[in-house]
């Protein structure tokens, strides 16, 4: 088991927005977190990296309490994938990836920390706009970017936070392949998605969120009208196609 | 593939691609070296200019010897009494100045973070006001060279000093009681500072006229007041400082990506903000308090920084520090000579300079923050 999820709470101000969460995703994994707006897909994800602070639970990887972790240790375990990143001062393409090894980084970046950020912006397909200020990045170029410098982390676990939110068909399945790969070689990922069809095709297991505690997970088979009908209020048809699943709307429940 | 950890295989061949990119990024670094070269030999030649030129003329040829430890003369004092001191003092307080204004933007995510906008500035000012009013500072002498000189000059440093802290400390536990959020650090720095200028007219109106010529020439801003003591004050502070925040340089661009990415990466939020605050108010107050109030600096060197070779933290803070100097240096030479052989308090030149440099930049170069 790489990461593991116990009992975990959150409150914001009194207010309970995570309840009793348990999760568990293995190495080669990726694990879709679905639900409605405000059901807590975001929260979870930043809970689990220490952004935000649990009341309650406990959060294990491979084996290790990530309470024991320092910041610098979480940072080399586990990237992070932010939903939006409004840059306030701009950085080029190059420069953001590094970014990436900045827990590795004391004073300056190595030789070895060079040549992996080189690796990942030629993967990403970037090396054309390697020098480019990221804020003038289209939004698929810069999801990607994103993706790179949590790469960059060398990470055990990936968080992203609805990474193809922004993006157009072709973006989304560029992000989401490369996602793809990285699970390939043993990295796990957790995903916020809202597209249902993404996750029925991309995702090896789906836990549903709804009011901030978990109302089904297991694996795509718990993609069923039923269980989505009654968390998103809306009334869909299913059609599996080449071994994923196609969630269709259909029209809100009144 | 190298990047897996798993799976690292460190001295693979680079693909071209990839050999390519790490160019592309190697040149872009020798660019920012160069600039800094560039600035660094500037300012030694500008250094040397300055200490040349006034109303006695030395020639460079003595100016080197004396500097290199001969005794020629009437050379030697004015060099080492009054030139090189002054000299150190543009160098060193730029520096601070414009580091800290530079690690002030980071640390607020904001643009038009300064000692002026932190209220650390007023605060320094209304110090420098209570001590000649009330602490009999400024009782002030007037002779041929100078308008006026406090008869307490230490006093009216460390009163200075002590209610810049003040206004430093209140924005720290403000923040800290908010969670150091950068919004809430500008406002409170920003009610500050008309709270301290509100105090000072109120010393003003109360206060004879000699000790308002005292209060006002005392914000003007002067290198002229700093002595060998004092310059080796700024620079136990500034120094260290300066490292400080080149050494904190990728927690501020990880900051700059946001609270929560930054510490996704690993950096502790809350802790690096409050600490580059704390030590970067700690730097202002002190430089404000031995020179005065010297506008401008702070705020446009790190924006000429950005402007010439971008915002990358890791280059901005050292080239920050260059620029600082070069430009506190070249205002005050220019203040000694202009119209010589009255001498300008800096303070009034830089802040001519400074605000339409700042709108320029505003203008022309809106894109990069």
């Amino acid at each position: 088991m790489k990461l593991e999820v116990e009992g975990l709470e959150f409150s914001y101000q009194q207010e309970k927005v995570l309840e009793n969460i348990e999760l568990k995703v293995d190495a080669g994994q990726i694990l879709g977190i679905i639900g409605p707006n405000g059901s807590g897909k975001s929260t979870l994800l930043k809970c689990i990296n220490g952004i935000l602070e649990p009341d309650t639970g406990e959060i294990w990887l491979n084996g290790n309490n990530l309470a024991e972790f320092s910041r610098n240790e979480l940072a080399q375990n586990i990237g992070y994938v932010p939903q939006k990143e409004n840059r306030k001062f701009p950085a080029n393409v190059f420069d953001t990836v590094l970014l990436g090894r900045k827990p590795y980084i004391s004073w300056k970046p190595t030789e070895e920390d060079l040549t992996i950020v080189a690796e990942i912006i030629d993967m990403l397909c970037l090396e054309s706009i390697s020098m480019r200020d990221v804020n003038c990045l289209s939004g698929g170029q810069r999801q990607k970017v994103m993706i790179g410098r949590a790469l960059a982390q060398q990470p055990e676990v990936m968080l992203l936070d609805e990474p193809t939110s922004e993006l157009d068909l072709k973006h989304q399945l560029e992000v989401l392949n490369v996602v793809k790969a990285q699970v390939a070689h043993g990295v796990s990922a957790i995903m916020a998605i809202h597209d249902l069809s993404l996750a029925g095709r991309y995702c090896d297991k789906v836990v549903m969120l709804d009011n901030g505690q978990i109302f089904d997970a297991g694996g795509l088979e718990i993609l069923t009208p039923k269980n989505i009908e009654s968390v998103y209020d809306v009334k869909v048809s299913i059609k599996d196609h080449r071994g994923s699943k196609l969630v269709i709307p259909e029209e809100p429940i009144a | 593939m190298l990047f897996f950890k798993n799976n690292i295989t460190v001295g693979v061949k680079l693909v071209s691609t990839e050999k390519g990119i790490l160019e592309k990024h190697q040149n872009y670094t020798s660019e920012k070296l160069l600039f800094g070269i560039v600035l660094g030999v500037l300012l030694i030649l500008l250094a040397m200019y300055s200490i040349v030129v006034g109303p006695v003329k030395i020639p460079i040829t003595e100016v080197i010897a004396t500097l290199l430890g001969s005794d020629v003369g009437n050379s030697y004092t004015i060099i080492w009494n009054i030139r090189l001191p002054r000299v150190l003092a543009a160098i060193l307080a730029g520096m601070g100045l414009s580091i800290a204004g530079a690690a002030m933007q980071s640390v607020l995510k904001n643009p038009l973070g300064s000692p002026y906008t932190l209220g650390i500035s007023q605060a320094a000012a209304f110090g420098a006001a209570f001590s000649i009013v009330f602490l009999r500072a400024g009782a002030l002498h007037s002779t041929s060279a100078d308008a006026v000189i406090l008869n307490n000059p230490y006093l009216t440093t460390i009163s200075a000093f002590f209610w810049a802290l003040i206004s430093v400390g209140v924005i720290i536990i403000i923040t800290k009681y908010k969670n150091a959020d950068p919004e809430t650090m500008i406002l409170a720095g920003v009610a500050l500072g008309s709270l301290f200028t509100a105090g000072t007219t109120a010393i003003q109106y109360f206060a004879n006229d000699v000790e308002v010529a005292a209060i006002v020439f005392w914000t003007f801003g002067d290198l002229g007041r700093v002595s060998w003591n004092d310059l080796l004050i700024m620079s136990i502070a500034v120094i260290p400082a300066s490292i400080y925040f080149i050494r904190n340089s990728w927690n501020y661009s990880a900051l700059a990506s946001g609270q929560e990415t930054a510490k996704s990466l690993g950096v502790d939020v809350e802790k690096i903000r409050l600490y580059g605050m704390l030590v970067s108010s700690f730097v202002t107050a002190l430089i404000v308090s031995f020179v005065g109030i010297i506008g401008f600096v702070g705020l446009v060197a790190p924006h000429i920084v950005r402007k010439i070779i971008g915002g990358e933290e890791r280059y901005l803070m050292p080239a920050s520090c260059l620029v600082g100097s070069l430009l506190l240096l070249a205002s005050d030479t220019a203040a000694r000579t202009v119209i010589s052989p009255i001498v300008l308090p800096v303070g009034i030149l830089t802040s001519f300079l400074g605000a339409p440099l700042f709108i320029y930049l505003v203008l022309k170069g809106r894109r990069y923050w």
